[in-house]
């Protein structure tokens, strides 16, 4: 070749021919791959404007200047081309790999599924929580107990009616004087045993009666007693306390109402009737428990000066708070077990 | 108790203005509880009076049927014979005759329960209407028997309506067992007059006639169990005598059949006045009568035919014969009256009621009159109830009083109560106007004064009345003045309680247990804690193991049931076995609850006195004697414990799932638990962790053995754990960690031991070998095989070294890695694995 020849590729339209040819081979690259593929052709060291600047030297002086810039100007526009290009590549690479690694997110994940709580406990618990936020303690006792406790000292005569009203499991021998707890009111009689007044208590627990298990009815079942012992207890205290509970547990409107009955351990005794909005069928009174002011005799039995202290109690039933509460219509449900009635209470609401 | 409108308002002064439904509101008001409000009727259209002329049996029935013309006034004035016209009508009952007066619902009537009546054809003829039952007027539950009307009381064709006294409301009233005054209308309408503030006329205080010497001759052997006994006489009575159709109404309503006009008398001095009477015939007693409690032996056969064996807590009364009476409770077959008795003792007495209530439960004869004396009846209506039975037997059984009344015993005073007089308002909480606590006192019957105590007390002295035996405090004084007023109007103040110190640790705990065991796929059940002994033998306990020693309930609900059990296990794996035959394969269970445990050298229960604090030394055995009742947690698990799923296969609950959750519970506890192989049931001896916090057993975990599984028809590889909550301590930790920044250097060695050597135990020896300097420990593989030989095994573990305060050199963790291996050499033999 001719040294005239050897210049021609720094002309013009030879450097525009190679930037052209350059630019549509990137064009023409469908992915990374085929654009490296493609890249030594046209940046590499034997691609047209790499060997056009090698021509550089050959030329004369006035000439290099102009073929140096035409050169740099060419490999420089390649080079964009292909920066670009790739840019492109991998944006529309980076997308498809990601859409490519979406998955169906609906797909269930339950390999160890969440178990539940009951809501019995999650309910005492709360109940708890409500007089714990009002000062009281939580008290227990044993559900096995001295008739004494669950009796004797709640002021009922051994011989009274009120004794069979409570219809109670006995254990054995006959004169064992040990029986199923009726109620959680020996809770009471324990406490006052063991701590001066004031006391403020609430006492959640498991209780026993002899009714066989219906849809509204169940031997074993769970109560929730508070007590509140005290100088210049009142039972406007009482109502304020159960107004106070029904508005925790059924709403700011919530209300309460008393009406006279008797209960051994109380006088006066009264039953809770509670008023609520969300109630099924519409909003109305439910009866919901007893309460009273503590017995002077209970006191006495129990070493406290009745003429110095005074107090009320109360009661309610969980079984039962629970059905009307959320409409539950079978108490079977509550105590068979069955992990269909559990699971959606789920671990902490009630 | 069942109770017609209009027998309360007999005695009351009911304006207009007050109906029903402000009686029912006033009763719950003072704690009457109100069960039932019935309204009888309504009827409309053609009620009428019938005269039964004439009956055909028509016999070719199954049942017997009557085909009856019934004379119902019909006005027909072509009737030239004299005879009234009749209309036929068909009717299933036979307990009526010819001449009898009947109630007739013509065509067009409609009776209770929109039940209308219309003239159709059956059993060959047509009825012209219904012949009616007391249930069909809606009058009571007796379908016996039509209603037969007593002949003269009225005449054919009259409205029936009036004389049946359909216009009336019957409640069914429920009075708190403290007041056993209010089972009779004579207290309920004393609680009506103070509820409503209505002028009262007391039954009560009906006239007692003048009369000297006794009736027959009484003695009281037993004044503690009767302080009063009295009796009256009437002879010449017409047996056959109907009851008058007012008072049968009257029964009929509060839900009580008539017998004989006697037994209807008494029944009916029972409802009005509360006070049971007992009607001897006086044909058969024989001698004085003789009140006492009965002999050992002695026995009586009861007006119900059943021979009964006494107890000397019994109160009797006897005659010349012996026992002829359970005092109280059911008289005596021997000197019953029967439809032939014209001359009869009435009597009526006072009894203990604890005696009572203790008589009528022994011999579960829960009469009528137990119910009342057991509540305490008012010792000075006796005589006023034996008059007025006396009278209404002469008045409608042309009876005879005959002169002189026994009356043995008397009426003592129930003793007075001083109350601060302000106490009422004390209680409640409510400033009451002037003079209210002496009102109420006063319209409840109590003789009121007032005096001042020692130290200047205002005080209100009342006397209870006879009948309100149950008024021994203050505090009762103060219910009847709170009651009357209404409870509606004491307000609602929340008391101010100090400041509480929160749940106690073991509470918290017993949440952080329970929620960490839900968290982790547990589904928490209740199980009653009733078991059958036999579950002891399906866990295969030998027959001295404690935990067979159980409490046994007397009256179980279910016979085989009657065992308090002494783990929660039983009980849960019957609730496992629950949802599985319900369709559920895959469960994880947990149960918090108390067991009961009686312990063999318990002290008897003593029954300390509660007319003050029992000493300490008193209340310490109570406790004693009350069996100990650990709360427990357990958790059982079967089927898949991971679930099988779109990812793959699911796993299988192991032995290590329950180990696991008992860790789970220790973890919320704040302590670590211990494992070490076991052998106890009901566990596989092969898959059993004994799991211990410090030197203390607190339970065991594992699969439970294929025999207890088979026994228990378990699904199979059911896994099982059960903790003593109580014995795992709850650590107040206060950890203090000081996190080093420098890097650790990690080592894995493969130490080869004994196949025995428990894993736990290595990675102990490990640790005490490394020391402070090995922060971390891990087993990550487990290998048996040929290339460690038999009966060995090689555990690898990952150690983690880091100095606190400066980087380790590999030099340094090496001497660490060397010295855990000694320790471990040292220990157990283990060689690093080639």
């Amino acid at each position: 070749m001719s040294k005239a020849d050897d210049t021609q590729v720094l002309t013009q339209d030879a450097l525009s021919a190679a930037v052209d040819d350059a630019t549509a081979a990137f064009a023409d690259a469908a992915d990374l791959d085929q654009l490296a593929a493609v890249k030594p052709a046209h940046l590499g060291d034997q691609a047209p404007v790499l060997l056009a600047r090698r021509q550089i030297g050959s030329l004369s002086k006035d000439e290099k200047a102009a073929a140096g810039k035409r050169v740099n100007e060419a490999r420089t526009a390649i080079q964009t081309a292909f920066d670009e290009r790739k840019a492109a590549l991998q944006a529309e690479r980076d997308e498809r790999v990601l859409r490519e690694e979406a998955v169906d997110v609906t797909l269930p994940w339950n390999r160890v599924p969440r178990g539940a709580r009951h809501p019995m406990t999650t309910l005492a618990e709360r109940i708890s929580d409500v007089f714990v936020g009002m000062g009281y303690e939580v008290a227990e006792g044993p559900e096995l107990e001295a008739e004494w406790f669950n009796f004797d000292a709640l002021n009922f005569g051994k011989d009274h009616p009120a004794r069979q009203m409570q219809d109670t499991f006995y254990v054995e021998p006959q004169d064992s004087r040990l029986v199923l707890r009726t109620h959680t009111s020996p809770v009471q009689a324990r406490t006052l045993l063991h701590r001066a007044p004031p006391v403020y208590v609430v006492c959640p627990g498991r209780t026993y009666r002899t009714d066989e298990l219906d849809s509204t009815h169940t031997p074993v079942f769970h109560q929730v007693e508070g007590l509140a012992v005290d100088k210049g207890i009142t039972m406007a205290n009482l109502k304020g306390t159960l107004d106070a509970f029904a508005r925790a547990m059924f709403g700011e409107k919530s209300e309460t109402r008393l009406r006279p009955h008797f209960f051994p351990f109380t006088e006066p005794s009264a039953e809770v009737d509670v008023w609520f909005e969300e109630k099924k069928g519409g909003p109305g009174w439910v009866e919901w428990g007893g309460c009273g002011m503590v017995n002077p005799n209970v006191l006495r039995a129990c070493g406290v000066d009745p003429d110095v202290y005074s107090g009320f109690a109360f009661g309610m039933g969980l079984e039962r708070t629970l059905q009307f509460r959320n409409g539950i219509p079978d108490m079977r449900d509550m105590v068979e077990g069955d992990v269909r009635f559990t699971m959606p209470f789920g671990v902490e609401a009630s | 108790m069942r109770v017609p409108v209009s027998w309360l308002a007999e005695h009351l002064e009911v304006g207009p203005d007050i109906g029903p439904a402000e009686l029912v509101d006033a009763l719950v008001r003072v704690g009457v509880e109100v069960d039932d409000v019935d309204e009888l009727g309504p009827v409309t259209g053609p009620l009428v009076v019938g005269k039964v002329t004439e009956i055909e049996e028509l016999t070719e029935f199954k049942k017997p049927i009557r085909y009856c013309r019934v004379e119902v006034g019909d006005i027909e004035p072509e009737s030239t014979d004299g005879k009234q016209p009749t209309r036929g009508i068909v009717c299933g009952a036979i307990n009526f005759a010819e001449g009898d007066l009947v109630v007739v619902a013509l065509p067009g009537a409609v009776l209770p329960g929109d039940f209308a009546i219309s003239a159709r054809k059956t059993y060959g003829h047509v009825s012209e209407g219904m012949i009616c039952s007391a249930r069909e007027l809606g009058l009571g539950e007796d379908h016996t028997g039509i209603l037969v009307l007593p002949r003269d009381s009225a005449s054919p064709g009259e409205d029936a309506r009036e004389g049946l006294g359909l216009d009336d409301t019957v409640l069914d009233l429920a009075p708190t067992p403290d007041r056993g005054y209010a089972l009779s209308i004579r207290g309920l309408a004393r609680e009506l007059s103070c509820a409503l503030d209505l002028p009262f006329a007391d039954p009560g205080t009906r006239e007692v006639e003048a009369t000297d010497g006794d009736t027959w001759p009484v003695s009281i052997a037993d004044p503690a169990g009767c302080d009063r006994f009295v009796l009256r006489r009437v002879t010449g009575l017409d047996a056959a005598a109907p009851t008058p159709w007012w008072m049968r109404r009257r029964l009929m309503l509060a839900g009580i059949r008539s017998i004989s006009l006697a037994v209807d008398v008494t029944n009916y001095v029972m409802l009005e006045l509360g006070q049971p009477l007992h009607a001897f015939d006086t044909g058969s007693v024989k001698g004085e009568l003789v009140v006492r409690r009965a002999e050992k032996g002695e026995k009586l056969t009861t007006l119900d035919d059943v021979v009964r064996e006494l107890d000397p807590d019994d109160i009797v009364i006897c005659d010349d014969s012996g026992v002829i009476s359970l005092a109280g409770t059911m008289g005596g077959a021997s000197t019953e009256i029967t439809p032939e008795s014209s001359d009869v003792l009435l009597e009526a007495a006072h009894w203990d009621p604890a005696s009572i209530s203790r008589t009528a439960r022994r011999h579960k004869l829960f009469s009528e009159a137990a119910k009342r004396f057991e509540r305490y009846t008012d010792p000075a209506v006796c005589a006023v109830a034996v008059d007025f039975a006396a009278r209404l037997l002469r008045d409608y059984g042309s009876g005879t009083i005959e002169g002189g009344r026994t009356d043995e015993g008397g009426v003592t005073p129930l003793p007075a109560i001083a109350m601060p007089i302000s106490l009422p308002d004390h209680t409640a909480g409510v400033r009451y106007e002037r003079g209210v606590t002496v009102r109420r006192l006063t319209q409840i019957g109590c003789k009121v004064s007032i005096d001042t105590a020692d130290d200047g007390t205002a005080l209100v002295v009342a006397e209870p009345p006879s009948w309100r035996a149950d008024l021994v405090q203050p505090a009762d004084l103060v219910e009847e003045v709170l009651r009357l007023e209404g409870y509606d109007s004491i307000p609602s103040t929340l008391p101010v309680a100090p400041a509480g110190s929160g749940l106690a640790p073991a509470q918290r705990r017993r949440r952080a247990v329970s929620r960490a065991l839900a968290e982790a796929g547990y589904v928490e059940v209740l199980p009653f804690p009733f078991v059958s002994g036999s579950v002891w033998d399906a866990f295969g306990l030998a027959h001295d193991d404690p935990r067979r020693t159980t409490s046994t309930v007397l009256n179980p609900l279910e016979a085989d049931k009657n065992e308090l059990a002494t783990m929660l296990l039983p009980g849960l794996l019957e609730t496992l076995q629950r949802n599985v035959s319900r369709g559920f394969k895959d469960l994880s269970l947990y149960h918090i609850g108390q067991v009961v445990q009686p312990n063999a050298n318990a002290p008897t229960v003593p029954d300390p006195t509660v007319a003050q604090r029992p000493s300490d030394e008193e209340i310490a055995t109570l406790e004693a004697a009350v069996p100990a009742q650990p709360l427990h947690v357990a958790a059982v698990l079967t089927g898949l414990r991971r679930r099988a799923g779109w990812w793959g296969a699911g796993e299988q609950a192991t032995w290590a799932d329950a180990i696991e959750a008992a860790r789970t519970v220790a973890a919320a506890s704040g302590v670590e638990l211990t494992v070490s192989a076991a052998d106890e049931l009901p566990w596989h001896p092969g898959r059993c962790a004994r799991l211990d916090v410090g030197e203390q057993v607190v339970g065991f975990a594992g699969e439970l053995h294929p025999k207890v599984i088979e026994a228990l028809g378990l699904p199979k590889r059911t896994v099982a754990m059960e903790l003593d909550l109580d014995a795992v301590p709850v650590a107040e930790l206060r950890p203090q960690p000081s996190v080093s920044p420098y890097p650790p250097v990690l080592l894995d060695i493969a130490l080869v031991v004994d196949d025995l050597v428990p894993a736990a135990d290595l990675a102990a020896a490990l640790r005490r070998g490394g020391g402070e300097l090995l922060e971390d420990v891990t087993l990550f593989d487990v290998y048996t095989g040929e290339q460690v030989g038999e009966g060995k095994r090689s555990l690898a573990f990952k150690l983690r070294m880091r100095d606190p305060g400066r980087t380790l050199t590999v030099e340094e963790a090496t001497e660490v890695r060397d010295a855990a291996l000694a320790a471990a050499h040292e220990s157990y033999g283990a060689t690093l694995r080639g």
